[in-house]
């Protein structure tokens, strides 16, 4: 028999990105967004989380992992696409190359927003996040990492739906592009609202 | 009469595979309803370039002259199309004629599509019908799946889809947007769904359906105006479906 394996790697590379990591994105920018309620909330819910028993299996097998086994063959994916939007420039060519674009951004960010919180030797807290926001430079890129990331996953949530054969006609495509649209201007806004709170206290 | 129009054509040229490309250009008077191929025709009559020198004839595909045999697909203006049905009239000038270079290149406008072919048969896009005895008469299609299967069944191989998926490239192997909607009409037809799981262990093959990036440049260009997407996404489910459950049942 023909080997299967990218198939699969494919397929796993799909699943993965809707059921963990998409649905982390979401639960985390929703968290975050308690510092919009003062740091005292925010405090409280990092503490609620940081008690959760099994935390460190949690995180590594149902965060990291898939985290980055998404990312790692996501890089491989968009390495080895071929880029053909300037000769063609329809709207859903030019998304498959903001699918990409955005992947290899979200990759970098996390890799950055990874290395100077969760991995930073520091505890998770209010004035840890405020104190990296208010360098105006890592500011706006955390601002740019969470619009990439939330298009990725409202974009990446659309081919998720054709990948697995639910969306077949051109109609529903449509309407799921209309409906992605809009969960990625939520989930901007949630995240970016969490940003601007970090940012304000301090000034 | 007044001065004779004419029709500027710039034609990317090559005169083998090894060899490299290089433009040429022409001026051919134009007659009302002319379409490349006769543009193409009066390069023949009169091989002459714009600088007045003779050249060898420009070279390229075609057959049916009716958009039902997909030789003569090439890049007209930047997009892949059938130069039969591609008229002077509708296209700005200078007219730009370039090869699908998705494919090797032969000579000029010429390309081999012979991938194509063997992407058809590692699907295996045909109804297998052949034995030592007569099979009778198949069993009947419901005429609701019979119409849009009929418009799967357009397909002509031009390889217009295959030029403008830009996940088939150098660095990877997928077999193209026409294959996956072949399969999809063969397992429609119910004397070919007897072999539908052989189809979809190759559409999970190297080079297989996974290989789509959902550009849906495809859908665009297809002179046929098959609805390859919604095949893709078809597919997507009944190739998943397979995978997943297959294993339950061994
Ligand atoms: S699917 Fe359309 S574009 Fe592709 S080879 Fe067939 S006729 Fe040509
Ligand atoms: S010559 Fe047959 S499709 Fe153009």
């Amino acid at each position: 028999m023909e080997q299967q394996k990218d198939f699969w790697f494919r397929r796993l590379h799909s699943l993965m990105g809707v059921i963990p990591v998409s649905v982390f994105l979401a639960f985390h920018l929703f968290v975050n967004s308690t510092a919009t309620l003062g740091a005292e909330r925010y405090n409280e819910s990092v503490a609620g989380i940081a008690g959760l028993p099994f935390l460190k299996i949690i995180e590594f097998l149902f965060i990291f992992l898939p985290l980055l086994y998404h990312g790692v063959y996501g890089m491989y994916i968009a390495f080895t696409s071929g880029y053909n939007a300037g000769r063609y420039t329809w709207f859903r060519n030019q998304m498959f190359v903001w699918h990409r674009i955005s992947g290899v951004i979200t990759f970098i960010f996390v890799v950055w927003h990874l290395w100077t919180t969760r991995f930073s030797g520091n505890a998770a807290n209010f004035d840890m996040v405020a104190a990296i926001v208010e360098n105006p430079v890592q500011f706006w890129f955390m601002i740019i990492g969470v619009v990439a990331s939330a298009f990725h996953l409202a974009n990446g949530l659309w081919g998720f739906l054709i990948h697995w054969g639910v969306t077949v006609g051109p109609r529903s495509q449509k309407i799921s592009a209309y409906a992605m649209g809009g969960i990625w201007l939520i989930l901007s806004a949630v995240g970016v609202s969490a940003l601007l709170a970090f940012k304000n206290t301090l000034a | 009469m007044s001065e004779q129009k004419r029709i500027h054509l710039i034609v990317e040229r090559q005169n083998d595979n090894n060899s490299s490309s290089y433009t040429e250009e022409f001026k051919v008077p134009y007659r009302s309803g002319m379409n490349v191929i006769a543009a193409l025709m009066e390069i023949q009559r009169n091989p002459k370039n714009t600088k007045g020198e003779n050249v060898a004839p420009v070279a390229w595909e075609s057959n049916c002259l009716e958009e039902i045999c997909g030789a003569c697909m090439m890049v007209i203006n930047g997009k892949p199309r059938q130069a039969c049905t591609a008229l002077i009239d509708n296209l700005e000038q200078p007219i730009k004629l370039q090869p699908a270079r998705t494919f090797p290149v032969v000579r000029d406008l010429v390309v081999d599509r012979s991938r194509m072919f063997d992407a058809l048969k590692r699907v295996k896009a045909w109804v297998p019908i052949d034995g030592t005895y007569d099979l009778g008469p198949g069993p009947r299609m419901a005429e609701r799946d019979r119409q849009w299967a009929y418009e799967l069944s357009k397909c002509f191989t031009c390889g217009a889809c295959v030029e403008a998926c830009p996940n088939v490239n150098e660095k990877t192997s997928f077999i193209g947007p026409f294959a996956i909607s072949q399969v999809r009409l063969f397992n429609t037809h119910p004397t070919g769904a007897m072999h539908s799981h052989e189809r979809i262990e190759a559409l999970m093959g190297e080079g297989g359906i996974h290989e789509c990036g959902n550009s849906q440049n495809c859908v665009q260009v297809c002179p046929k105006n098959i609805p390859l997407t919604t095949s893709i996404a078809a597919m997507n489910g009944q190739v998943n479906r397979y995978a997943l459950t297959s294993w339950l049942r061994k």
